[in-house]
C-alpha cells in the first residue's frame, strides 16, 4: 500500500507541475510538451487505480493522435515567433486577478464537494475488487450490448468532425492540374486512339 | 501517508480543473493554449469519472469517460482546423486581436 501512495504522489506531482507549465509556459511547443507530459501520467494513475483499457486509450488518442495534432498546428503556424511581438500588459492584469479568482473559487468549491462527499452503506473499498475477467474484457461485455447505440453515436461524431475538419481547410487551388474521373471512365476508344498513315522519311506530329 | 482513496483522486481532478479554468482566463498570447486548457478540463472530468467508476465498482462510469474521450479529439480537430482557417486569413491568432464578432 505503501508503494501505491509514493507512485500516486509521484505522479500527481508530476500532472499538477506539468498541468502549470501548459499554461504559463512562454513557448507554445514546450506546453504542447507539458500537455504530453500530463496525459502520460495521468494514464499512468489510470493504469494504477485498475482501469488499464482507458490508460492504454489516452496514451493512443490523446498522446498519439491529438497532441501530435496540436504540435503539427503550432509548427504549421509558426505561433513562437509571434509571442515576441506586442502584448498589452493593463488587459493582462485585470485578466489574471479575475482568472485566479475565478479559478480559486471553483477549486474551493470542488473541495467543498468533495469534503462533503459521504460513502453508501453498501460501499466496497477498491481492495474487495472481483479481478475475475479483466478489465478491457468487462468494459467490451457492456460497451457491445447495452451501449452500443451510443458507440455508434459516437462513431457519427467523429466522422462529422473528420468531414468538418476536412471541408474547413480545404482550399481549391487555381493552376493545378486535376483528375477528371469522369472524363478518365466515359473516355472511349473512337475518341483516343486513331490510326495515322505515316510518310516515309517523316515524322508524326502530335496535337497537344 | 495515508492508503490512497477516493478523495486524493478527486482533488487531483479538481486541481487539474482549476489549472485549466485559470488557464483560459490569463492566457493572452495564443488560443492555441486555449485550446490546451480546455482538454485540461476534459481530462480532470476523466479523472473524475474514472475514480468514481473504479471505486463504486460500476463500469458505466469507463464507458462514459470513452465517450467523452471521443468528443474531446473530435473538439480539438475541427477547433485546430478553425485556427489555421482563421490564421490563413487574418495572419495572426493572437486572443486580444480575435474581436470580429465583436461587431
Amino acid at each position: 500500500m505503501l508503494a501505491h501512495s509514493l507512485f500516486f504522489y509521484f505522479f500527481s506531482a508530476i500532472t499538477v507541475f506539468s498541468a502549470i507549465m501548459v499554461t504559463i509556459s512562454r513557448n507554445t511547443v514546450n506546453s504542447v510538451f507539458f500537455l504530453i507530459l500530463v496525459f502520460v501520467s495521468v494514464s499512468i494513475l489510470f493504469i494504477m487505480i485498475g482501469a488499464e483499457f482507458l490508460g492504454m486509450i489516452m496514451l493512443i488518442v490523446y498522446v498519439g493522435a491529438v497532441a501530435v495534432l496540436f504540435l503539427f498546428v503550432v509548427m504549421m503556424l509558426n505561433v513562437t515567433e509571434q509571442i515576441t511581438k506586442r502584448v498589452s500588459r493593463k488587459g493582462l492584469i485585470n485578466n489574471i486577478s479575475i482568472g485566479s479568482i475565478v479559478g480559486v473559487i471553483i477549486f474551493l468549491e470542488l473541495l467543498v464537494v468533495i469534503g462533503g462527499w459521504k460513502y453508501k452503506e453498501s460501499f466496497t473499498p477498491l481492495s474487495s475488487a472481483n479481478f475475475d475477467i479483466s478489465n478491457t474484457r468487462a468494459l467490451g461485455n457492456i460497451l457491445y450490448t447495452d451501449y452500443i447505440h451510443l458507440f455508434q453515436i459516437s462513431g457519427m461524431i467523429l466522422l462529422v468532425a473528420m468531414i468538418g475538419a476536412i471541408t474547413l481547410t480545404f482550399r481549391k487551388r487555381e493552376n493545378v492540374k486535376r483528375q477528371s474521373y469522369f472524363k478518365q471512365i466515359t473516355r472511349e476508344k473512337q475518341s483516343a486512339v486513331s490510326l495515322v498513315d505515316v510518310e516515309r522519311g517523316k515524322g508524326v506530329k502530335l496535337d497537344d | 501517508m495515508t492508503e490512497i482513496g477516493l478523495g486524493h483522486y478527486l482533488t487531483l481532478a479538481s486541481i487539474i480543473f482549476a489549472i485549466g479554468v485559470v488557464g483560459i482566463f490569463l492566457n493572452r498570447k495564443n488560443i492555441i493554449i486555449i485550446l490546451m486548457s480546455i482538454e485540461l478540463i476534459l481530462l480532470a472530468v476523466n479523472i473524475n469519472l474514472v475514480s468514481f467508476s473504479i471505486y463504486l465498482q460500476d463500469l458505466v462510469g469507463q464507458v462514459f469517460t470513452m465517450f467523452v474521450l471521443t468528443v474531446a479529439a473530435a473538439e480539438a480537430a475541427v477547433g485546430l482546423a478553425i485556427i489555421v482557417i482563421y490564421y490563413k486569413n487574418k495572419g495572426s491568432i493572437h486572443v486580444e486581436q480575435i474581436s470580429s464578432l465583436k461587431g
